[in-house]
């Protein structure tokens, strides 16, 4: 497979860092090529968040995502930002709780799921992110259920068993949007 | 024949650099003295400035290390941190402790480094021949002060035991002189019991010897002896100004 | 082996304390920062020391001392805070101590800025400092290859006595990627010649020092020194040579510039262009054999950097300015993408 390059990008805080950590995990889990790369600096603190994440059969060149075969927003700025970045046949998947979409591209496949409404209305709190990846393994089968289950349960510590429920339940629920 | 007075073992039998009448021989002896008395010279590491003392690491019988200029606390602090049984002290001028390394001197004493600082004032920067220093009094010429320093212009000397006695790391500060008999004395006490507060892992010491300059004054030794006396000490008074000791506690 | 994931930073930190690294001396700054944080969770439970220091210059201060006693030590820092350590390792090359210092790059000059660069390339390999002196630099391009080249160059420090630089950079630094860490044999160098820990009474007082106030002495020192650098120049030299027994046009990058000009390679070969990639893993001692090798076939060369040039000087000296040597380079921050480095290729020619 040629290497997937994913951009997640949100406000700090919503968890986009730690969404891409679990992509990139995945891939861990599955022995692929992989690379994560945050942006860094006083941007984070509030501002805009993004990371980079390619997964891959090969070794990752530049671990810098400029033309994303896969994009997830969490905020307006970070659509507008990144939209018509992606490449033709890309996917794009975003929280229409928050973001407004206007986009007229069509050499590419939009998903809408209101995440953060879907994380509330069930008691997860902060669960937006996750409900995105369940909503982007459903969409691309780039990693299967099994692999992020095992995935969520390696990056959450033993010790917050319930966190690990709650995005298990969150998974799903982006599968079933 | 009774050997009634000879060198101390941990002042190695070379001739040393310094001017006549420099008082740095003095101090070199009393630290020689307390590495003997205790019996530690093996298991001390010394750190040397830059300044008149550069070379101190060829007098001294104990292993040596040269700093850069000001940073021999920091220095020491890399030595004792992985060597916490080992003794480390570091002997430094006015210009190394208090102008360019004062950063490093402040924050290891506030860390309570557990090492012993040999503080040697002469309010003059002695090896680059004789400019103005933290320490220099107001009014006192050097080639940087011409027409004497100038606190408008160069500002005031810093007070390094009273500076460093705020400090809840500083464990033991003390300045004292080595212009008379008595205060000789009085500096080995100091220095041995500076050594003593490493030795019970009390935190950061300081001793601050008050020490002349003929050379850089352009006085005769006597009369840089009197200078000392009747300039420096009622600037830089005498004494114990922290001592966390159980003795100081008493 | 165990593949874990781990961003630059903290796989550098690891890679020390498993290579013996008894303390880490260290100031905050971006994009370094999780390589100190990693030290401070870690070091004290694997038995060693980590402190903040109250400045760079303070730090390698700390660094001095401790290597002085014969431990193994560490710093860190970025662009800003290595010229302010440029006086300490000075210090500690002329006093023939071993230690390791971290440079993950970011953009200069002055406060600059805190995206990755590759602007401190001379500062590096040229001029670290004031004297007649070299530092062992290694350009990792990878976070494997940067946990390999920490315990390389701490060995590498020790066996020659002298500091080595990991010249990394901010992309390096805080990227996640799988790494293994392989089975460290301790391998410690006697260091009881020349150590100050301590004599015991059972020797003669070592000091530490680098001192000479006589001329013929501080040359005769210097000299010795630069005896161990020709030999450190014919056996220590590194390098990955990619596509390079056709090539018509030879790229040439270090670090994570590297990465980036290998997928405008394998694009350009894609496309027909018999493109090549010299990559050099140690920048002192620069890989002159090795370039030469690469270069063989090679009409024009190509130099792909993140600054405004620095490495080409020593591209043009390694072939001796027998073929053209074209540069390409972004520089502030800027990470050049593979479009744009492939755009270069066919401008310089490597189409013809």
């Amino acid at each position: 497979m040629a290497a997937t390059e994913i951009i997640l990008a949100g406000f700090g805080g919503q968890g986009v860092l730690f969404a891409g950590k679990i992509l990139a995990y995945c891939g861990l889990l599955d022995n692929k090529e992989l690379s994560w790369l945050p942006s860094y600096g006083p941007e984070m603190r509030g501002g805009t968040a993004n990371c980079s994440v390619c997964i891959s059969d090969e070794p990752i060149g530049s671990p810098l995502v400029t033309t994303p075969d896969i994009l997830i927003a969490m905020n307006q700025p970070s659509f507008d930002k990144f939209i018509n970045d992606v490449k033709p046949g890309g996917k794009v998947f975003y929280d229409s709780t928050l973001i407004e979409s206007d986009c007229s591209r069509t050499d590419i496949e939009i998903f809408a799921i209101p995440s953060t409404k879907l994380a509330d209305e069930n008691e997860l709190k902060g669960g937006s992110n996750i409900v995105l990846l369940g909503k982007v393994i459903k969409e691309t089968g780039i990693f299967t259920l099994d692999t992020m289950k095992k995935c969520i349960e390696k990056v959450v510590p033993p010790t917050k068993a319930q966190l690990i429920a709650n995005n298990f339940k969150a998974i799903e629920i982006g599968m079933n949007n | 024949m009774a050997v009634v007075f000879e060198r101390p073992k941990s002042l190695l039998d070379v001739p040393t650099h310094y001017c006549p009448g420099c008082t740095h021989g003095i101090v070199h002896r009393l630290v020689a003295e307390v590495m003997d008395e205790m019996g530690i010279e093996g298991d001390t590491v010394g750190v040397c400035p830059v300044g008149c003392s550069v070379m101190a690491y060829d007098y001294f019988g104990c292993d040596m290390i040269e700093a850069p200029h000001g940073r021999a606390p920091a220095v020491a602090t890399g030595v004792k941190r992985t060597n916490p049984d080992k003794f480390v002290f570091t002997y430094q001028g006015d210009g190394d402790l208090a102008a360019i390394g004062t950063a490093e001197t402040v924050h290891a004493a506030t860390r309570g480094e557990n090492i012993v600082v040999i503080f040697i004032n002469n309010t003059i920067y002695g090896m680059t021949g004789g400019q103005m220093a933290p320490t220099t009094l107001p009014g006192q010429v050097t080639q940087t002060t011409p027409f004497g320093r100038d606190p408008q212009l160069a500002g005031y000397p810093v007070r390094v035991c009273e500076m460093l006695s705020t400090l809840t790391g500083t464990a033991y500060a003390q300045r004292v002189a080595v212009d008379s008999v008595p205060h000789i004395r009085e500096a080995k006490k100091a220095i041995r019991k500076a050594f003593e507060t490493q030795k019970d892992k009390k935190g950061f010491s300081i001793v601050e010897v008050l020490s002349t300059c003929p050379t850089n004054w352009g006085l005769t030794p006597t009369e840089a002896i009197k200078r000392l006396q009747d300039e420096m000490i009622p600037y830089y008074p005498l004494g114990v100004y922290k001592d966390t000791t159980e003795e100081g506690n008493k | 082996m165990e593949r874990n994931l781990m961003k630059g930073n903290e796989a550098l930190a690891e890679a020390a304390i498993r290579a013996g690294c008894k303390c880490f001396f260290g100031y905050p700054i971006t994009p370094q920062t999780e390589l100190a944080a990693y030290m401070a969770k870690r070091m004290n439970k694997a038995g060693g020391v980590f402190l903040q220091a109250e400045s760079e210059i303070a730090a390698i201060n700390m660094v001095l001392g401790a290597a002085s006693t014969g431990v193994r030590a560490m710093t860190s820092s970025s662009s800003p805070g290595i010229s302010l350590k440029s006086e300490g390792i000075s210090y500690i090359a002329g006093s023939d101590l071993p230690a390791v210092i971290i440079n993950v790059q970011r953009g200069g000059p002055g406060l600059g800025g805190i995206q990755p660069s590759q602007a401190d390339y001379w500062q590096a390999t040229k001029a670290l400092g004031h004297g007649d002196f070299h530092l062992l630099v290694y350009a990792p391009a990878s976070v494997q290859e940067m946990v390999d080249m920490v315990v390389k160059a701490f060995d590498k420090a020790d066996e020659y006595r002298m500091p080595a630089m990991i010249l990394a950079d901010g992309l390096l630094g805080q990227m996640m990627e799988p790494v293994s860490f392989p089975e460290i044999s301790a391998n410690p160098t006697d260091k009881s010649s020349w150590a100050a820990d301590g004599h015991k009474g059972k020797r003669e007082h070592h000091i530490v020092n680098s001192l000479y106030l006589k001329p013929d002495e501080l040359e005769k020192s210097v000299a010795d020194r630069f005896a161990r650098y020709d030999a450190i120049k014919a056996s220590e030299t590194d390098a990955e040579l990619y596509l390079t027994e056709d090539c018509d046009i030879l790229l040439c990058a270090f670090g994570a510039t590297a990465r980036v000009v290998k997928s405008a390679v394998n694009e350009a070969r894609a496309q027909g262009i018999k493109a090549g990639l010299f990559r050099p893993k140690t920048l002192w001692p620069f890989p002159e054999k090795e370039l030469n090798e690469a270069a063989k076939s090679a009409k024009k060369l190509l130099s792909v950097e993140m600054s405004m040039g620095q490495m080409i000087d020593d591209i043009k000296l390694a072939i001796n300015c027998s073929k053209p040597v074209e540069f390409y380079g972004r520089t502030g921050g800027v990470i050049p993408n593979p479009a744009e480095i492939l755009a270069e290729i066919k401008k310089v020619g490597g189409a013809e």
